[in-house]
């Protein structure tokens, strides 16, 4: 592809301090991270601030899986229950799951995917991070004031008139972090118009960008409904002006068009990277060009626009139009086609390759299970009259769990390992990741899985208290939960732990195409001493690479089976 | 241990939910199988140390593998949504005869009314086999109304009017929830719906379920309604005789309503409820905005929910011709809901064979007489007259309007509306698409 060679050397580990300068070592002043217009950087900033609130969240789902360990819980008040799911909601999916992959790997890989030295804007991409950081600092604050307990959904008006919590503070937090998903989806649609190398057309573009553009999309086309709808919230709440409250002459109902105008899409904002991750770890550890590229590429593409019309199935019950429910449905259904596409092109990807079972193709095909059954019982709450029986039940946590926990979190974990050797020039510690793959995929399965059952008996969502009834559901749960837990613990410290005693990894320790693998690892912060040019289509992969992987590895001291020796 | 898998079907829905549910199921439990295992079977035959197996020729795309994975999934799409579209519009159109009970939301209980004026909190007693109708509105937040059992859920909204319909085939008592977030108690929101037998359920609506739960009777909900009309003096400006200063609420129930935008209406239940709460917002063509509003709240002189329910269902009542009379007493004793063949002859108005007829009560302004036959001094009436306590006057009567196709009597009955012989909550029901409510 590129002039650049790949330097299957041996680098010995005393000579880390020698190490070439790369985007993380030429200078380690604080102001120079925190000025820094890096994308790299910044994406590194951002793995650090995300990780931060995952864990915020997860804490939050810990005190829920507690509190639901009884059916009449006398450990927590009901109150701060509410507040429990609320911060895990809010957390969870404004902090982490909309930026994770975008703001992580999508900032770290674009400019590199496509032979570019950073993003169109680089300071553009700092002030989003300031923008997230100081909405997450809000958010911090109405938590340390005293909690938040209106749901993540903020439907009014028990948001804008009744709750007596901290909801101007949480939502203006989510609001201003709302324009940090703007100004990333700006950034990445300008990049990919205007930045790719020569040589390099829509058509050999990496999967990844491919749907890391359709992300874009939404994040530009959908954030400002909702930032729009919060305001109003806000409007109402602090004048008491009569919008969604009808005792002024406003329209509940209205605040949920708004809402899930932007949140509907917003679930895809959350999968649409995951895809893209996945098409490009199967394609690395199957050493084939990922099958029907065009419809994979195109399948991202359709995803985000019919994700915009079918906001109105999370409404059937309100009382909407019979009508518009109709439309709603099928709409929703049309969405399984481009999703069953993707699965069944990666499947197909897998027929007559070369898979090499790496810890991140353990996440992959654990993603493509769990990404299958959430996206099927998608089907169960698009169909009218199920949907009816379901509708704010635990079905519909098992649900989103399935695609949000199963899908987007594991996608971003297997990004997170395939890349690591790349934005940290260490290798992690196969075994340990291997073992957390597997125990994120069984206890993810025993938590999620008995919220199914007991949605489809009738337990809502949002209960404190419930009947004894679904009590074993409810313990077997919380069990899968501590399993899950561990999954994501034992990464966070052999992730960090990598750092210092990891394998030092070469440029392409996985022998996978892709431009940014021909740079060294960690790039430096240029990324390319002279843009390359694109000769070939993506993921042209030949046996000469793998021969080429494994003597790198060899080097590295990685044996053939993924194994770590001592270094 | 006893652990449920499945939730009891209780409702003629139940059936049709879980068939489609299991076919789901097992959609779901073939792909996932299909896929799973192919990536299993290939992933381990095709792993990298395994170099005896043909790697030759690997495709890149065909065409139509691409075409059958989209368009069988596309049929079966399509296929489910048909079949789950059509029980789904049962839900949309409640079967005339179906028995109406009121429900009132509030952080955080469940308020029933039934239609003599009996009333439950967190508790719903039904007769099995009989269409149940629930007309259900919140007085604070967004709640939801969910009976697993049944399969039917609602959200229950503040400001309108929303109903659900149902008819349970089994007897027993089931879980009632609220499913949509409401605060701090959300989750003991909750209480039982009682699946009685006829007989059971009629015993049990007759005496006021003692020695049961503890529901007291009180007036009928019409009856409750009619004092309200007296208390608040509706009749002055809303007589059919001389109702000038405002439409005349007589037939109207059901009908077309053209309002001064130019728009038409249904004046259905939530129709009725914003012309009392916000009258402002939808002014009968020929009318001049001239009715104070009746706000609904907590303070001292503003109207509750089942108040202005009560209201509602008392102006539903309204025959074609007439003006409004007294009300009879609500007698707790009187028989009620006589299922046993008699399909819906009430007595919830509480009115019976009197007020529909044709009677002609005084109508002079502003002095209607007080009910004779009503029970004490209306107790539940203190309180709440207009903030500053006077009986509404109209206070100036500017223009006379020209047009108002509805105030003759002899003009504004149609054929059908044939309130006298069926004086109560007849009118209508089949007519509105509930649910559907104009906005």
């Amino acid at each position: 592809m590129s002039g650049i060679t790949i330097q299957p050397g041996h680098i010995p580990a005393e000579r880390i301090s020698t190490q070439p300068e790369n985007y993380l070592n030429w200078s380690t002043n604080v102001k120079d991270w925190l000025l820094t217009g890096d994308h790299k950087r910044i994406a590194v900033m951002y793995v650090i601030s995300i990780s931060f609130f995952f864990s915020l969240g997860a804490i939050a789902a810990a005190g829920i899986r507690i509190a639901l360990l009884n059916y009449h819980d006398q450990f927590f008040q009901n109150e701060t229950y509410n507040k429990l799911f609320s911060m895990h909601g809010i957390v969870m999916i404004f902090f982490f799951l909309v930026p994770s992959i975008p703001a992580t790997l999508g900032n770290f890989l674009i400019p590199l995917m496509v032979g570019a030295r950073d993003l169109a804007f680089p300071r553009l991409n700092l002030l989003s991070w300031y923008l997230y950081i100081i909405g997450g600092t809000l958010t911090l604050l109405a938590i340390i004031f005293g909690g938040i307990d209106t749901g993540w959904t903020f439907y009014t008006p028990y948001s804008s008139i009744y709750s007596n919590t901290n909801v101007v503070l949480a939502i203006s937090g989510v609001f201003i972090a709302g324009f940090s998903s703007i100004l990333t989806g700006i950034n990445f649609i300008v990049t990919v118009h205007k930045m790719r190398a020569p040589g390099l057309t829509w058509f050999r573009l990496p999967l990844f960008v491919w749907a890391m553009y359709a992300t874009s999309l939404i994040m530009v086309l959908g954030t400002p409904v909702v930032a729009i709808t919060l305001l109003l919230v806000l409007v109402e709440r602090t004048l008491n002006l009569g919008i969604f409250n009808p005792a002024n002459g406003g329209d509940p109902i209205l605040f949920q068009h708004m809402f899930w105008f932007y949140s509907h899409p917003a679930v895809y904002i959350m999968i649409l990277p995951g895809f893209g991750v996945i098409s490009e770890l199967i394609a690395c550890f199957t050493r084939r060009r990922i099958f029907g590229y065009s419809f994979v590429a195109f399948s991202s593409i359709a995803i985000a626009t019919l994700g915009f019309f079918v906001w109105g199935h999370h409404m059937f019950v309100t009382g909407q139009s019979m009508y518009s429910s109709m439309v709603f449905s099928i709409i929703s259904f049309l969405v399984a086609v481009p999703s069953a596409i993707k699965v069944f092109n990666w499947t197909a990807t897998i027929y007559k390759g070369r898979v090499w079972f790496t810890a991140p193709m353990l996440y992959a095909m654990g993603f493509i299970g769990l990404f299958t059954i959430g996206g099927l019982t998608g089907l169960f709450l698009a169909a009218l009259a199920v949907d009816i029986h379901l509708n704010q039940t635990y079905f519909v946590v098992a649900h989103f769990h399935y695609v949000m926990v199963g899908g987007a979190t594991l996608a971003y974990l297997g990004g997170i390992h395939f890349w690591w050797p790349k934005m940290t020039g260490r290798m992690y510690p196969e075994f340990w990741a291997k073992l957390s793959a597997g125990l994120t995929f069984v206890g993810f399965n025993l938590t999620f899985f008995p919220q199914f059952i007991v949605g489809y008996l009738g337990m809502p969502r949002r209960y404190h208290y419930y009947a004894p009834e679904y009590q074993t559901w409810q313990v077997m749960s919380t069990a899968g939960s501590s399993v899950l837990g561990l999954g994501y613990l034992i990464p966070g410290i052999y992730l960090i732990w990598s750092l210092k005693y990891g394998a030092i990894a070469g440029p392409n320790p996985w022998g996978a195409k892709g431009l940014e693998w021909t740079v060294p690892s960690p790039p430096p912060s240029h990324n390319f001493d002279e843009i390359p040019i694109v000769t070939e289509d993506a993921y042209m992969y030949h046996d000469e690479d793998q021969v080429l992987a494994d003597k790198d590895r060899a080097a590295m001291g990685i044996t053939e089976q993924g194994e770590e020796h001592d270094v | 241990m006893n652990i449920p898998f499945f939730p009891e079907q209780a409702s003629t829905f139940a059936q049709d939910v879980d068939n489609i549910y299991f076919l789901l199921c097992a959609l779901t439990l073939f792909f996932t199988a299909l896929v799973l295992g192919l990536i299993t079977f290939f992933a381990i035959r095709y792993r990298r140390g395994n170099n005896k197996v043909d790697r030759s020729n690997a495709p890149e795309e065909h065409l139509p593998l691409e075409l059958t994975w989209s368009i069988i999934p596309l049929i079966l799409g399509i296929g489910v949504f048909i079949w789950s579209a059509k029980p789904f519009t049962y839900v949309y159109r409640p079967p005339a005869d179906a028995l109406e009970i009121f429900v009132i939301g509030k952080r955080w209980m469940w308020h029933v009314q039934h239609a003599n004026g009996i009333r439950e909190n967190n508790e719903l007693h039904i007769p099995v086999d009989k269409p149940i109708k629930l007309t259900m509105i919140s007085q604070d937040v967004i709640h939801g109304f969910f009976v697993p059992a049944f399969r039917v859920k609602r959200d229950v909204l503040p400001g309108r009017y929303n109903t659900v319909w149902f008819q349970p085939t089994k007897i027993g008592r089931y879980h009632l929830y609220c499913t949509e977030y409401c605060g701090t108690n959300h989750s003991e929101m909750g209480g039982w719906v009682t699946v009685m037998a006829a007989t059971d359920y009629q015993k049990w609506i007759t005496t006021g379920g003692a020695p049961g739960p503890t529901p007291t009777i009180q007036e009928t909900l019409v009856s409750q309604g009619a004092s309200l009309y007296q208390t608040y003096a509706c009749a002055n400006c809303h007589q059919s005789q001389n109702g000038v200063h405002g439409p005349s609420l007589y037939g109207i129930y059901g009908k077309e309503r053209k309002l001064t935008s130019g728009q038409t209406v249904i004046a259905d239940d939530s129709y009725l409820r914003e012309s009392i709460v916000q009258p402002e917002s939808k002014i009968v063509a020929g009318y001049q905005n001239l009715m104070p509003a009746y706000p609904v709240g907590a303070e001292a002189g503003q109207l509750t929910e089942e108040q202005v329910l009560s209201m509602v269902a008392y102006i539903k009542t309204l025959g074609t011709n007439s003006a409004p009379v007294a009300p009879a007493a609500a007698i707790p004793s009187q028989p009620a809901h006589p299922f046993d063949g008699v399909p819906h002859t009430p007595p919830i108005n509480g009115l019976n064979g009197t007020g529909l007829n044709g009677t002609k009560p005084a109508d002079k302004k502003g002095t209607q007489a007080v009910p004779a036959a009503k029970p004490g001094p209306a107790p539940s009436n203190v309180g709440m007259m207009p903030a500053d306590g006077s009986v509404p006057q109209m206070p100036t009567f500017k223009a006379t309007p020209d047009t108002n196709p509805t105030v003759k009597p002899t003009t504004s009955a149609p054929a059908g509306n044939k309130s006298s012989a069926e004086p109560v909550t007849k009118p209508g029901t089949s007519t509105v698409a509930p649910g559907r409510t104009p906005s």
